[in-house]
């Protein structure tokens, strides 16, 4: 009985790892999508910035991030403000069994979360490019990674009072899209739009992104990390139902992704009159999102729906966002936070325990929360140190102004 | 001698060097240019948003030819580079006061 208990642990603790692999791979899918979507001019900084996020977000989690979002608090607000990550399993813990005992080893566990907040970073960056300095962005993140994501986590995934509302945010459509988009949204008001985004008589002018194939492969590379993001967040594999729950959330991943596609290519195509293809990869994106909340409770069919109601949703949004001169180069808000929002709501067709006002309830809070601290960091960091390059500087391209390079130095088009 | 200037449509450029290439052309120095005459640019779309291309892409050849040839080689790429439909290009002639070989230093059209 005992080596079957060592064989599960071992299962799920590689399982977690594998799904912590995969979620951290979406770096590199943020990575290339947001170098896709901005001009040639500003590549090496957006490059910088999705890699040096990455690495702020894993030490300010390991440094006191997990251990806010995890820790044991008497408050059910109020977290426990500790540091790192704490001791591992003991084997005897594991081999007692029973509700309590840990089935996978804690140290995947922090592997598994630290990959999630780095996705949460990652979505800002995509709303402030082609305009914002390095390290003001980098500043930003420290508070983000290390403060404002891990406390809205407490409140669902660590035990806090949304978790005991009842709350339901499976993999984190609210906990990591929507907060991320939350902390984009406050940046891109400060920040303000794009030199040229805006012409004098209020009209907008397109700037069409550098590398098509590249937007494209980060959107593949990000639909295939989502697979780790929702089948991961089963958080547990070894034996038949979680093993058939992981395999229906793999499914469900997949189709509302392809119900987002589509459900964002055929609304483009009666708007535009064309194909836009950048709205087709957003498309995907938000199918994606929106089955973030709740990938185990539909069947494939409402699954598929639920991501194409997506897919309509991030087209109407980046339009909308658009006129209201909120300049997102690659549609971060509109991708993670109108239709994460949409995820959070749409669990109530399929989850019997969700309820319309829980969710609403943690929509506001969590949005409220992330909106409200990242705004209050933004400004104090535009009243320090600035946040944005000059006029002259975001002409030449921040490539040039921030990192002193250029990504494609024999063909660069200023 | 003359020094043709031709600006056509990129991917006519192959039947155009072929062309010359038969009546005797032996050089042919070709740059992408953009530019727009009558056709103007077109408009593309992204994300929603219309914008102007202004400046489309083109292929400029030069050919040093001595003067009787001058003729011949304009109306061989008339022909070649020639579909009907508008931006089909333009040819420019000048007169060339004079060419020099670098390697052997001939000049005129013995240079050619």
């Amino acid at each position: 009985m005992d080596a079957v208990k060592e064989l599960s642990y071992a299962v799920d603790t590689f399982y977690f790892l594998i799904s912590g692999v995969l979620v951290m791979w979406m770096a590199a899918g943020f990575a290339m999508l947001e170098a896709g979507l901005v001009r040639a001019k500003n590549t090496a900084e957006i490059l910088i910035k999705n890699i040096s996020l990455f690495a702020i977000a894993c030490i300010m989690y390991m440094l006191m991030g997990y251990s806010i979002m995890y820790g044991s608090s008497d408050s059910s607000i109020i977290p426990d403000f500790g540091f790192l990550i704490g001791a591992e399993n003991a084997k005897d813990a594991v081999l007692a069994g029973g509700d309590d005992a840990p089935y996978y080893s804690k140290m995947s566990d922090f592997f598994f979360q630290v990959v999630f907040v780095a996705t949460c970073m990652s979505i800002v960056s995509g709303a402030v490019a082609e305009r914002m300095k390095l390290w003001s962005f980098l500043a930003f993140a420290v508070v983000m990674t290390g403060f404002i994501y891990p406390v809205q986590g407490y409140w669902k995934w660590g035990g806090g009072f949304l978790d005991q509302l009842g709350f339901q945010d499976f993999a984190g459509s609210g906990v990591v899209h929507m907060c991320g988009a939350a902390a984009a949204f406050a940046a891109v008001l400060v920040l303000g739009a794009r030199k040229g985004k805006y012409a004098k008589d209020g009209s907008i002018n397109a700037i069409p992104g550098a590398n098509m194939p590249l937007a494209t492969l980060g959107t593949f590379i990000l639909w295939m990390g989502w697979f780790g993001f929702n089948g991961g967040s089963e958080l547990k594999l070894s034996d038949v139902g979680e093993a058939n729950a992981v395999a229906l959330v793999f499914v469900n991943t997949n189709m509302a992704a392809a119900g987002g596609v589509i459900a964002a290519m055929i609304t483009a195509r009666l708007l535009f009159g064309k194909t836009d293809l950048t709205m087709a990869l957003n498309g995907a994106l938000a199918g994606l999102v929106a089955i973030t909340a709740e990938p185990l409770n539909p069947d494939p069919l409402l699954a598929t729906f639920i991501g194409a109601i997506g897919g309509v949703l991030v087209v109407f949004s980046i339009i909308g966002l658009d006129k209201l001169k909120l300049d997102d180069p690659v549609g971060a808000i509109s991708v993670h936070g109108v239709v994460g929002m949409w995820g959070l709501i749409a669990v109530v067709l399929s989850n019997p325990d969700a309820t319309i006002v829980a969710q609403l309830t943690g929509l506001v809070t969590i949005f409220a929360w992330t909106f409200i601290a990242s705004f209050i960091v933004w400004t104090i960091l535009k009243a320090v140190i600035g946040i944005r390059v000059t006029e002259e500087e975001e002409y030449n391209g921040v490539d040039v102004s921030e990192c002193g390079m250029e990504a494609y130095p024999e063909f660069t088009n200023k | 001698m003359k020094l043709i200037s031709a600006i056509i449509k990129p991917f006519k450029l192959d039947d155009v060097r072929e062309a010359l290439s038969e009546i005797g052309v032996q050089g042919i120095t070709a740059t992408e240019v953009k530019g727009f005459g009558r056709q103007k640019g077109h408009t593309e779309l992204y994300r929603g948003a219309e914008y102007v291309v202004d400046f489309l892409p083109k292929v400029k050849v030069e050919i040093a030819v001595s003067a009787d040839l001058t003729e011949r080689v304009i109306e061989t790429i008339t022909n070649a580079a020639q579909t009907g439909k508008i931006g089909d290009g333009k040819i420019f002639v000048f007169d060339l006061e004079q060419t020099v070989r670098i390697r052997t230093g001939e000049t005129g059209s013995d240079a050619l």
